[in-house]
């Protein structure tokens, strides 16, 4: 008995790994073999492609049970929430869903509603689908290494508190989110306890909150994404060994926005992005150990804030142009470093013309400081007097705040 | 009408013959001019602008418009034995130094902006940079004819100007930072924003900032200096503030012009 149960088991597991032996459509329509996709659903068998065609399907929350099967639409068939519940729930292994148009999930302050919700699955591949005006776009809860790519995302929610996450990621590791547009929604892209993700290629903007938010989600990967008007900007908290490279961070404006916020990270790497228009460009708080390299800090208010709390970062090869402040801190000691990045502000020489000046560079200024020091301040922006006071530290260095210096600015910005 | 004109055009000839204005405007056009050369946008332009208008104006305004003030002293006497009444004469000197300081800066940075076809700036911008120009000049011109008419030795006149300038643009915002250092424990903004009121200087830098420089004035601070300025109603607080600085010290300067005893 004992040993028949064993060798069911075994089969079991064989038949989990083997690839399907047949796959059949099972098309739904008005005029197709199954009238409703429920009836689809309930009939498709593992390997099988369910394929909608274009209509407006009113259905109870859909629920795929069956592993490896693949919902596809054809001509955009449109499903319908009625603004009274999730519409498609991905409750098995390997699911495809493509194609489809899911819209109008109502708002409910009880259950998390969403276009498309993933739970306690492996494997699925969301692509190809528009999302419209929905609480929360697509939900991926305890689900381990699927893919979300391609989807259009979009909500006009009114405030935070009636809009939710256009792509939400919640202890869902590996989680790759690629070449999605996101707008109008809370976050645009929410990953909470959900390490090792990889978001490539997103456009996220127009967020009620922050077109990128993530916590507690280590060896996370953001690359070549744009951010740009989220009424908070981006906001990453609590997470280690991550890497934001070769992104944009555009006109996050406001008292509580910033382009990156970055929140209690260690070792995080922000490379090659681009930083424009932000009231703050990049915010260290609680940020150890990072590496800052190759970024443009273009019109930014303040292109970087290194709080005190901030240590050891490294900033090397980055273009600061146009800020209002180029550097601003609220300590006149700090174990962060700059070298060899470039300052418009910079006003040496370089005698021997190795490319880099011969006079140190600090980036913090006497009234940068004197604002961080005194808001009130910042009435003088711009006055004379501030020009005098740039003047005067330039002839007395001792008036100059000692705290960062960049001993080698570049002459040039690099290409 | 006649006699404003008369005085006005004599004004003028007087001024371009000694071609100071001339290069001052020169000055301007070259500026904005060598900025765009350089590489700038718009926007930064205006900003770089922005800084020399707030220096520049208000020095040769005072002291430009002090020294040709002495200068014209006896072509007043001499206007005053014929029988021309007093306020025509002065509306007539007084515009002959203010048209041609507010005339040689618009045209000046104006002609380059135009090249440019404004190159990225907003209208709002560009609207603000030129009226607070503009503004200073007629002030300061007010300020420098109300100096000169008030002060016999030329020398002290000249000085006053000097100091007047080095107080409106320097010592003026020294003290207001001092005083932000000094009360830090109380909420200043709203008293802050009532001392900018109070200096032409700093109202027209506040008028082309929360235009332009937005991005650092949304942060917690400057939102509300953004608020009250940039809104229609700020803006047309600070517009009508800085028109009554230039309508007062000329209003000053016309009554001691009525009255003195040339």
């Amino acid at each position: 008995m004992k040993r028949r149960l064993l060798l069911a088991g075994f089969v079991a597991a064989l038949a989990a790994k083997a690839p399907p032996l047949h796959a059949a459509d099972l098309v739904v329509g008005p005029h197709a073999p199954y009238a409703t996709i429920a009836q689809a659903l309930t009939a498709a068998r593992r390997g099988d492609r369910v394929v909608i065609t274009a209509g407006l399907y009113r259905e109870a929350t859909l629920v795929v049970r069956t592993p490896h099967i693949t919902i596809e639409g054809r001509d955009w068939p449109v499903l319908d929430g009625e603004s009274l519940r999730t519409v498609l729930i991905i409750a098995a292994d390997s699911v495809t869903v493509r194609g489809l148009v899911l819209e109008h999930t109502g708002v409910s302050n009880l259950d998390d509603r969403a276009g498309i919700r993933a739970e306690d699955v492996r494997g699925c591949i969301i692509e190809h689908n528009r999302l419209r005006d929905n609480l929360f776009g697509i939900y991926i809860q305890r689900s381990a290494d699927c893919i979300v790519r391609d989807n259009e995302v979009e909500a006009h929610g009114a405030s935070q508190t009636t809009s939710g996450n256009g792509i939400h990621m919640w202890y869902s590791p590996g989680t790759r989110v690629e070449r999605n547009r996101v707008s109008g929604q809370r976050d645009g892209i929410y990953f909470e306890f959900s390490p090792g993700g990889v978001t490539t290629d997103n456009v996220s903007e127009h967020s009620q909150r922050y077109g990128l938010h993530f916590m507690f989600s280590d060896s996370c990967r953001y690359e070549r994404n744009v951010f740009r008007d989220n009424t908070s900007g981006v906001a990453v908290m609590y997470s280690r060994g991550v890497v934001i490279s070769h992104n944009r961070f555009e006109r996050a404006w406001g008292s509580g926005a910033y382009g990156l916020l970055l929140k209690e990270i260690l070792g995080a790497e922000i490379r090659g992005n681009t930083f424009s228009h932000n009231s703050i460009g990049l915010y260290l708080e609680g940020a150890v150990r990072m590496k800052v390299s190759d970024n443009d800090f273009v019109q930014n208010g303040w292109a970087a804030k290194v709080l005190a709390n901030a240590d050891e970062n490294q900033f090397t090869g980055n273009r600061f142009s146009g800020n209002a402040f180029d550097v601003g801190t609220n300590s006149r000691t700090a174990t962060s470093t700059f070298d060899g990045n470039w300052w418009d502000a910079y006003r040496g020489y370089d005698l021997n013309r190795d490319g880099i000046g011969d006079v140190p560079f600090h980036p913090v200024r006497l009234f940068a400081l004197i604002v961080e020091k005194h808001p009130a301040a910042l009435v003088l922006l711009r006055s004379p007097l501030v020009a005098v006071l740039d003047a005067a530290e330039r002839v007395l260095p001792v008036l100059t705040p000692e705290a960062l210096v960049d001993h080698h600015p570049q002459m040039r910005p690099r290409p | 009408m006649k006699i404003v004109l008369l005085v006005l055009e004599a004004g003028l000839r007087d001024l371009t013959r000694n071609r100071w204005i001339v290069a001052y405007g020169l000055c301007f056009l070259l500026l904005a001019e060598g900025l765009f050369w350089f590489g700038g946008t718009g926007p930064q332009v205006a900003l770089s602008l922005l800084n020399i208008v707030l220096m520049i104006v208000p020095l040769v305004a005072l002291v430009f418009g002090t020294i040709h003030m002495y200068a014209s002293r006896e072509f007043v006497e001499l206007l005053l034995a014929q029988p021309v009444p007093r306020p025509q004469l002065f509306a007539g000197l007084f515009l002959g130094l203010a048209l041609p300081l507010s005339g040689a800066f618009a045209v000046g940075a104006g002609i380059p902006f135009a090249w440019h076809a404004g190159a990225g700036t907003g209208g709002g911008a560009l609207l603000a940079l030129f009226t607070a120009g503009i503004a200073l000049s007629v002030a300061f011109s007010a300020i420098a004819t109300w100096i000169a008419l008030s002060t016999e030795d030329r020398l002290k006149g000249v000085g006053l100007s000097l100091g007047v300038w080095l107080a409106s643009t320097i010592v003026y915002d020294g003290l207001v930072l001092a005083a932000a250092a000094a009360f830090a424990d109380y909420p200043l903004e709203k008293p802050l924003l009532g001392l900018m009121l109070a200096n032409p200087v700093d109202l027209a830098r506040m008028l082309v900032l929360t235009q332009l420089d937005v991005s650092a004035l949304m942060g917690y601070t400057g939102a509300l200096f953004e608020r009250t300025f940039g809104t229609g109603l700020g803006t047309s607080i600070a517009v009508a503030t800085l028109a009554a600085w230039c309508a007062v010290p000329l209003a000053l300067a016309a009554r001691r012009f009525q009255r003195r005893d040339f």
